[in-house]
């Protein structure tokens, strides 16, 4: 169709992406795609994780710039060859990695996102006011280094705001966000359409699409799938799209017999750094053979000084961690290795899997403890490749030579090489911090049913991960965790989304909120 | 006893020993805030001296020796600019190759000039304040290098903390991924970092040559510049604490001397050693105060935009 009507009624898109194409290498993340937006419409961009979202909006905003294929603004093509070009024509992105300082204070990274010398002074009493009309809670003198990420998040909305944008991109704003915070975030981004500003909102989760978009565009694999109306759609029908195929669902096995206790945590309290993340506030729990427990809750919460308490990377009081009826707290990874326990850290590359190692290497950076592999100090190449071999086929690694770089697959290979690579060990616990993080829908089903197999076979499994509704579907009993402290964990089928919701924001299950204090 | 005129001549002593330091460093200090680990300090110091000197003694203009020195510091810091910044090679490697470098270019350029002498840049004087006791000589009676690093102070902490500039600056130190995506120019804000470096280098190198020791020695900034980087890290990248730790580094190193002078029987090794120990202490001291406020986060990460 020829876009001549000038001022004509149809509602002319704001920003258009047209066949635009981007090549990493061999891989072409971006394959001919193009989306429209409006003035006042919140406009999904769905799909998997790469699946090419985020080339996508960077080179709609000048951090990328596309091999072929143009942009629109308001109909007339444009090149922004930087982001400052972007944003003075109107265009704000918040990144799902904030682009945030965390020495600074709120106002003075608020000023690194304006052109022009504003006093300080001046900027916060400007923040304050947009603070107030979009109802988004941020101080503006306050170390970013302090704030919580939704607070962040926040910073990056108001920064944005500033500069008056015509369209404000939202790259999976909710991915790090409580419920409650995502509400608040989606009452702001209506306010925003109504006063008719164009949002893009990427997403990858449906049920938040289907409530607060006009329009959804989506890719799978790079390529442009098709342009839905989301409300005529069902959370099913646009999970097809994004996949390609039906989702497989973990089979939940009910009948499966608890035994003993192979975990046990017992008043675990570790003191903050004081910089990052929260110290754990005495923690206790116990996982059983042949069940899954998750620990849901928002990034940032003590997760991590957890996973190390557990895995021994930070060692601690002897008793406060016990595997299978050995005191380990006190113990290095080495030796809670040797007690049969595994451990699956969050971040894949650089923690899990040395990214310039060959994958044979990587096999032998946590089974160097066994027997068999290893003997006398000396590498046996015959055990070790027999080993590597098992988890590649019996885990369904896939890559390209014989034994590439761990940088060079996948992050759902990656992942279920890693996960295979503790589950070989034949452990009786195993601990998987986001066990499908940025992993596909295929890959993290598989990951799912390995490790509900292995609790079958009598292993426990500790799961911690950001994602409610993995852990709603194939843990036995959820906890919580928030600033650093544990809920009790609750069978699955007792509580609920809400509830869990409202722990995950630090209520502790004290629901009754909203009667006035009677002190 | 020390009397009024020997008091006032020793600290008058400290101040000038104190002003190399004082430049040098606050020119790598505003490089590193920045996120760029400046190793070549030395080389630059030492370029700066010799070039300084030589136009100094030829043209007999210590102004034009001093443009010189802080032009030649400014250019072989662009040799490590274009390395580290725009090459992203690693930092701390191409800093001692700027290092070496420079040493080598010195000694080419001064070695014509050893064993020559030329006037030490002179006192300037404020008649009446300068001949008062001891504040005299000390606060009114220095050359203009002092002045002008007091003054290079004053304006790199107010840059720092106050201007736009200074925030941009410490955004591309601080996260050089988000202010690259905030549309800042990271390695062009680099690369005018790291030249300020040279040229505050090449400046103390000036005073090394001009002032301080006004002559041509090959090795005579003496490790002067890693001193000063140094000083940088333990004043956990705060002018102010800079300015302490280079006058408490002049101040031990001239009473050492004077100490050496009356024959306690201390090894005068170990007395030599003495500015470098009191600097490490008082400084580590203050670092462990100021906990928290580290290096700047993007520090020795070189940056490499996608395109």
């Amino acid at each position: 169709m020829a876009a001549s009507a000038e001022g004509a009624a149809a509602p002319a898109s704001l920003l258009e992406a047209v066949e635009l194409t981007k090549r990493f290498g061999a891989l072409v993340a971006n394959d001919h795609v193009s989306l429209s937006i409006r003035a006042g419409e919140t406009h999904a961009l769905l799909g998997e994780n790469g699946a090419g979202k985020s080339t996508l909006v960077k080179m709609m905003c000048g951090l990328l710039q596309p091999d072929s294929g143009e942009l629109l603004y308001e109909g007339a093509p444009i090149v922004f060859p930087d982001p400052a070009s972007s944003r003075t024509r109107g265009v704000g992105v918040v990144f799902q990695h904030f682009a945030l300082f965390d020495a600074m204070t709120v106002v003075e990274n608020v000023a690194l996102g304006l052109p022009g010398h504003e006093p300080l002074s001046a900027l916060a009493a400007r923040i304050d006011d947009c603070v107030q009309r979009y109802g988004l809670t941020v101080e503006p003198w306050r170390r970013v280094g302090e704030l919580s990420v939704g607070e962040r998040q926040r910073v990056e909305i108001v920064r944005c705001l500033l500069g008056n944008p015509r369209v404000l991109i939202l790259d999976e704003p909710t991915s790090v966000l409580t419920p409650d915070e995502s509400e608040s975030l989606f009452r702001t981004v209506d306010l925003l359409t109504s006063e008719g500003r164009a949002v893009l909102f990427i997403s990858h989760k449906l049920d938040e699409v289907r409530r607060l978009c006009h329009r959804a565009t989506v890719l799978r694999g790079g390529k442009f799938i098709a342009e839905v109306d989301p409300k005529q759609e069902t959370a099913s029908s646009l999970a097809r799209l994004m996949v390609g195929a039906e989702v497989p669902r973990t089979p939940r096995l009910v009948t499966h017999e608890m035994g003993e206790p192979r975990l046990l945590v017992r008043n675990l309290t570790v003191a903050g750094d004081g910089s990052r993340g929260s110290a754990l506030h005495d923690i206790n729990l116990e996982i059983r053979a042949g069940e899954i427990v998750g620990i849901a809750g928002v990034a940032g919460n003590g997760q991590t000084a957890l996973f190390e308490a557990l895995s021994g990377e930070a060692p601690g009081d002897p008793e406060s961690v016990v595997i299978d009826t050995v005191p380990a707290g006190g113990l290095g990874p080495t030796e809670r290795r040797a007690l049969r326990a595994g451990f699956v850290p969050e971040e894949r590359l650089g923690h899990a899997a040395a990214p310039d190692m060959p994958l044979s290497d990587n096999v032998l950076l946590t089974t160097h403890g066994d027997g068999g592999i290893v003997s006398h100090g000396v590498v046996r190449h015959s055990p070790l490749k027999r080993y590597f071999q098992g988890i590649v086929k019996g885990f369904d690694v896939r890559f390209g030579g014989k034994d590439p770089k761990a940088r060079r697959l996948s992050g759902g290979n990656l992942q279920k090489f890693v996960i295979g690579r503790e589950v070989l060990r034949d452990p009786v616990l195993i601990v998987v911090d986001q066990p499908t993080w940025g992993v596909d829908a295929a890959a993290a089903a598989f990951i799912r049913t390995t490790l509900r197999e292995r609790a079958a076979k009598g292993c426990a499994v500790l799961v911690i991960s950001q994602d409610l509704d993995e852990l709603l579907e194939f843990t036995d009993r959820i906890a919580v965790m928030s600033e650093g402290r544990l809920t009790p964990p609750v069978p699955v089928a007792e509580t609920s989304r809400e509830a869990i919701g409202l722990a995950m924001g630090g209520m502790h299950g004290h629901g009754a909120e909203g009667g006035s204090h009677a002190a | 006893m020390l009397d009024a005129a020997i008091l006032g001549a020793v600290l008058a002593s400290v101040v000038a020993a104190a002003t190399t330091l004082l430049l040098a460093s606050l020119g790598e200090l505003v490089a590193e805030r920045a996120g760029t680990l400046n190793l070549g300090v030395e080389g630059m110091m030492i370029v700066g001296a010799a070039v300084g000197y030589a136009t100094a003694y030829s043209t007999g203009s210590l102004l034009l020796g001093t443009l010189a020195a802080i032009l030649a510091g400014t250019a072989l810091s662009l040799v490590f600019a274009g390395l580290a910044v725009w090459l992203a090679t690693n930092q701390v490697a191409s800093g001692l190759a700027t290092t070496i470098l420079g040493l080598g270019l010195a000694g080419l350029i001064g070695s014509s000039f050893v064993g020559t002498r030329i006037d030490a840049a002179p006192a300037l004087r404020v008649p009446g304040l300068t001949d008062l006791p001891v504040v005299g000589p000390v606060l009114f009676g220095q050359d203009a290098f002092v002045y002008a690093s007091i003054l290079l102070l004053i304006a790199v902490a107010y840059g720092l903390a106050r201007t736009r500039a200074g925030l941009v600056l410490r955004a591309v130190g601080e996260n050089h991924a988000a202010a690259h995506a905030l549309g800042h120019p990271v390695r062009r804000i680099r690369t005018l970092a790291v030249m300020f470096g040279g040229a505050c280098a090449g400046l103390a190198g000036a005073h090394l040559s001009l002032a301080y020791t006004p002559f041509w020695a090959a090795d005579m900034t003496a490790g002067r510049g890693w001193i000063a980087l140094a000083l940088v890290v333990f004043s956990a990248w705060r002018p102010l604490w800079l300015l302490a730790g280079a006058y408490l580094f002049g101040a031990v190193s001239i009473l050492q001397l004077h100490v050496q002078g009356f024959g306690l029987g201390i090894p005068s090794q170990l007395l030599s050693s003495l500015p470098y120990l009191a600097t490490i202490a008082a400084l580590v001291v203050i670092s462990a105060l100021k906990r928290g406020q580290g290096a700047p986060a993007s520090l020795g990460v070189p940056f490499v935009p996608d395109r």
